[in-house]
């Protein structure tokens, strides 16, 4: 069912997003019924330090469009300090990835706490727009076919 | 015999010392790392401008650990690892003693990390104009130029992992590359694996590369691979305040954090 038609274009988006306030508030939007993009796959972590940046490379080398990383505010860590640890190592990450010419757009940062149900629901649903903007990960996706064709030989 | 052959045959001849690491002449013009036991042998260091290579990187090898005390001589590059190294308790202060190079050519003995971590803040800490030049090309180019740049050099990668081995700051016993429970690194070097590769290579040494761009000349193909731990090397300095290979005390950028840390993409 590819589609290089933008508009009709359908990006696959992985969530990665915290046990303790992200996971909890996706929760709340459910319960609250309020309805968002049905295009994102939520994998639930401990804590957003958990989150290692290998992790978002094998979701884009297994054909994510987008990603959306999730966790606690600031100060309101369930472990004090996984975000803080976190923050830091997104804000060298994102940098290296935009250096080595990946589109940055495709990653999008959240605080959502446990209470902020309608948030998540607008994370979502502005994040799909834009990677709907951006299109398919035609790039990443050359990578990945001719790494298949490698693989099996 | 000059200055440091002298230096270095008086401190065999002591008995004190066992084991010199240092440079000698190589092939093409080039320097290469020598390993001297004997008084004998002292004639065989040099030390000029080919002696660029970072060595800091044999210090802590299994196949020299147990030598007798060791002496190395270092150049600038080396001397910053060391420092970096002592900061991840990697060598420990008394175990080695550093011949260092003043401006005028003269001798310096370093004995102990306070020493050096004196005599490394009077160093310049910085990319050359050559390299800084390098890096804005890249940063100057259109996403899609950049993409293109980065995909050209990744496919050309064979995973021989020089750069990995030439590192003094990749000490790991067993690297993620190695690890195959899960497989995180693909065994057969794609553009797409190899790129994994690189971004982790470089995310792992954030913070602690010390810019010796020693990766880079290790590698066989030639990929500017350091200008990718440059990157987290610059980013790590503007955003925290960190500057590796400059403190015998200081934590890693990432292993550390402060709540006002601040960036502007979190929504
Ligand atoms: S420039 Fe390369 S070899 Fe030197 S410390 Fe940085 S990563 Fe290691
Ligand atoms: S030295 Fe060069 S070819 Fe070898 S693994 Fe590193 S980048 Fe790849």
């Amino acid at each position: 069912m590819e589609t290089n038609n933008t508009n009709n274009f359908e990006p696959k988006v992985v969530a990665f997003v915290c046990n303790w306030c992200t996971y909890a508030g996706a929760d709340l939007t459910g319960t609250s019924r309020i309805k968002y993009a049905t295009n994102v796959k939520i994998i639930r972590f401990p804590c957003t330090g958990r989150i290692d940046f290998m992790l978002l490379m094998k979701a884009f080398a297994n054909g994510a469009d987008g990603i959306i990383i999730s966790g606690c505010h600031p100060n309101d860590c369930h472990y004090t300090s996984g975000n803080f640890h976190a923050r830091r190592r997104w804000m060298i990450f994102r940098n290296l990835l935009d250096f080595i010419g990946m589109d940055v757009n495709r990653i999008v940062f959240s605080w959502v706490s446990a209470a902020e149900g309608a948030k998540w629901a607008e994370v979502v649903n502005e994040s799909v727009d834009q990677f709907r903007q951006l299109g398919p990960a035609t790039s990443y996706q050359k990578l990945i076919k001719n790494s298949e064709f490698q693989e099996v030989e | 015999m000059n200055n440091l052959q002298q230096k270095a045959q008086q401190l065999l001849e002591s008995g004190n010392y066992g084991l010199i690491v240092g440079y000698e002449k190589g092939t093409s013009g080039k320097a290469r790392p020598v390993f001297i036991r004997k008084a004998e042998h002292a004639s065989k260091l040099i030390f000029d401008e080919s002696c660029d290579q970072n060595i800091a990187v044999y210090l802590y090898r299994q196949e020299i650990k147990h030598d007798k005390k060791k002496v190395i001589v270092a150049n600038h590059h080396t001397l910053k690892s060391i420092v970096e190294l002592a900061a991840e308790n990697q060598v420990f202060d008394g175990d080695f003693m550093v011949l260092a190079f003043a401006g005028n050519g003269d001798i310096i003995e370093l004995n102990t990390f306070e020493e050096i971590e004196k005599h490394v803040a009077t160093l310049y800490h910085g990319l050359t104009e050559a390299e800084a030049a390098m890096m804005k090309k890249i940063e100057d180019m259109s996403l899609e130029d950049r993409w293109a740049f980065w995909e050209n050099e990744f496919s050309k990668c064979i995973k021989c992992y020089a750069c990995r081995a030439s590192c003094p700051m990749c000490y790991c016993p067993t690297c993620t590359v190695e690890i195959n429970q899960p497989q995180w690194i693909s065994v057969p070097s794609h553009t797409l694996g190899n790129l994994e590769w690189h971004v982790m290579r470089a995310m792992h040494l954030a913070g602690r590369c010390v810019t010796c761009g020693q990766c880079g000349k290790a590698c066989p193909l030639e990929l500017p691979i350091q200008l990718l731990t440059y990157k987290v090397a610059l980013d790590s300095k503007q955003f925290f305040d960190s500057v590796a290979g400059t403190s015998i005390c200081a934590d890693n950028a990432l292993a550390i954090f402060k709540p006002e840390d601040h960036e502007n993409f979190i929504r």
